[in-house]
């Protein structure tokens, strides 16, 4: 097995485990789901307006929150020194421990929606919608908070920061994503162009955040 | 200068605004200025020197 | 003096200090030209004397962008070449830079009032400006949350620079999307379509601003190098076998 495939083997299960934040990630999403209602009121018509967005900053948060434990265990027992030194480049580590992030953490998210979606009055459909924007935009949130957790592993209180730096590197993708959704649910205005957008956004944080996250550890960790 | 118009409170709020920013910054600027000048003095006359020997307030 | 002797924060001191006084009076002038042709341009058919706001609106919001690519060379010049003046003129720039992003912000709330009726909108042009105010903040807290100077520098050079992806949107943004704010009528391919009367004012008005910004940054940047050596000193001072207990 190749090294890249052990490091997300290991951080997929590591996650998963107990204690090891991808759970909790889904958790906080019902939080923030079922908190909506309570604030908005329970005006059905309303929910099912809002339902998209709701889902959309939800899955933001979760992924916000679940973050910091990107960099932030291997940092605190070493491993993330080990990684450094290794033969395999940095930058492909980097794209490694993205991708174990976002199948433990952001998989997660998406297969709760249709859930949630029955929370918020959406039906079929639009469920499907915004299951399928959250499919193609959360590698987006993933890729880009990796260069936020990067530059904050090595911070004490870094969670906070870290939150600051990578939000507005987000906001475009949670634009698009919500564009999207709201296009496949309400008609008029066309789907293919805002989740050929949010697509693109995606693959571009596919290249840049594992080059600007790999520069940020080797300047935080030398 | 013409009268400004039904919108005056608009025009004038805005070139205000720019000047207060604009003065707080050149402020900000200024005070910090001498601050350090202020802690180096402070630390020459406390004796600690230069590696190059030259005087910590000297601005060359 | 060659170029590379500007490397050196003495020498860049001395510099600093003979050409502030000029860059000072020049910034004066300058502004003081562009604000009597704001004040006494004619009132737009349209518009009315509101467009007067436009000549510290748009300079400021130039500016905004300019800094941040200022501070994006400089982050290169950190990154790849590890001059020691960039980490400097990174620093100082962004205080600045945020300073004149947030009056592009209230200044255009200001003219959208009357303009179009709303203090603000959700447009492309404008949030994506707020989005390069967020992230001119998020910069300033990155500095000040690393101890070591030199890895600061390091850490805001890579923000800065995937931050950089920013300016080109907020500048094609009215051309990409159907926005609120009017299109480009200065920069474009067929030349300014603005008419002299109102662009004479707006150019002064950018050039005073764009030397306001120089003398405030060489300025700051001369304070930043007195900071780092009171650090110095600091750290020297603390490892005094004499001060010891």
């Amino acid at each position: 097995m190749t090294a890249l495939a052990a490091l997300i083997r290991r951080d997929v299960r590591v996650a998963l485990r107990v204690g090891g934040g991808a759970l909790i990630g889904v958790l906080f999403f019902l939080t923030v789901v079922v908190l909506m209602p309570f604030a908005v009121g329970p005006d059905l018509a309303l929910l099912k307006k809002l339902g998209p967005a709701i889902l959309w900053l939800g899955a933001l948060l979760a992924s916000l929150l679940t973050l910091d434990r990107l960099f932030m265990a291997d940092h605190e027992d070493g491993a993330l020194d080990l990684i450094l030194m290794s033969r395999t480049p940095l930058e492909l580590a980097c794209a490694a421990k993205a991708l174990a992030h976002w199948l433990a953490a952001g998989l997660p998210l998406i297969v709760a929606t249709p859930v949630l979606g029955l929370l918020l009055n959406l039906d079929g459909a639009a469920t499907g919608a915004v299951a399928l924007t959250l499919l193609a935009g959360t590698p987006a949130l993933t890729f880009t908070g990796m260069i936020g957790a990067a530059l904050a592993v090595t911070l004490r209180r870094g969670g906070l920061l870290l939150a600051v730096l990578v939000l507005p590197l987000s906001i475009p993708v949670l634009i698009f994503g919500v564009a999207a959704s709201q296009a496949a649910i309400t008609g008029p205005a066309s789907f293919g162009t805002p989740f050929s957008i949010l697509c693109a956004l995606s693959l571009a944080s596919l290249v840049i955040g594992p080059f600007a996250a790999a520069a940020s550890l080797r300047q935080g960790l030398d | 200068m013409t009268p400004l118009g039904p919108y005056a409170s608009f025009i004038v709020t805005s070139y205000a605004a720019v000047a207060i920013v604009v003065a707080a910054l050149i402020a900000w600027v200024m005070t910090d200025y001498r601050r350090q000048k202020k802690r180096l003095r402070d630390l020459e006359a406390a004796g600690t020197t230069r590696r190059s020997g030259r005087s910590a307030t000297d601005l060359s | 003096m060659t170029l590379i002797d500007l490397a050196n924060p003495s020498r860049f001191l001395a510099l600093a200090s003979r050409i502030l006084p000029w860059l000072v009076a020049a910034t004066a002038i300058v502004l003081a030209i562009g604000l009597y042709q704001s004040a006494t341009a004619p009132d737009d058919y349209q518009q009315g004397a509101t467009v007067k706001i436009m000549f510290i609106h748009v300079p400021n919001a130039w500016l905004s962008m300019f800094v941040w690519s200022i501070m994006s060379v400089a982050a290169l010049g950190t990154l790849v070449w590890r001059h020691p003046l960039a980490d400097v003129a990174q620093k100082t720039a962004a205080p600045i830079g945020a300073a004149f992003t947030f009056l592009a912000l209230v200044t255009g709330s200001l003219w959208g009032r009357p303009m179009w009726g709303t203090y603000w909108e959700w447009d492309a042009r404008l949030t994506s400006v707020l989005i390069l105010f967020l992230m001119y903040l998020g910069l300033m807290a990155l500095w000040r949350a690393v101890d070591d100077p030199s890895r600061a520098a390091r850490a805001a050079a890579v923000l800065t620079l995937v931050g950089a992806i920013n300016i080109p949107i907020i500048k094609f943004s009215v051309d990409w999307w159907n926005t609120l704010h009017q299109g480009e009528s200065v920069f474009r391919m067929g030349g300014p379509t603005l008419d002299r009367a109102f662009l004479i004012p707006l150019l002064v008005m950018a050039v005073g601003f764009t030397l306001l910004f120089l003398t405030l940054h060489i300025a700051a940047m001369r304070n930043e190098i007195l900071r780092r050596r009171v650090r110095t000193l600091q750290m020297l001072q603390a490892g005094r076998p004499q001060d010891r207990a």
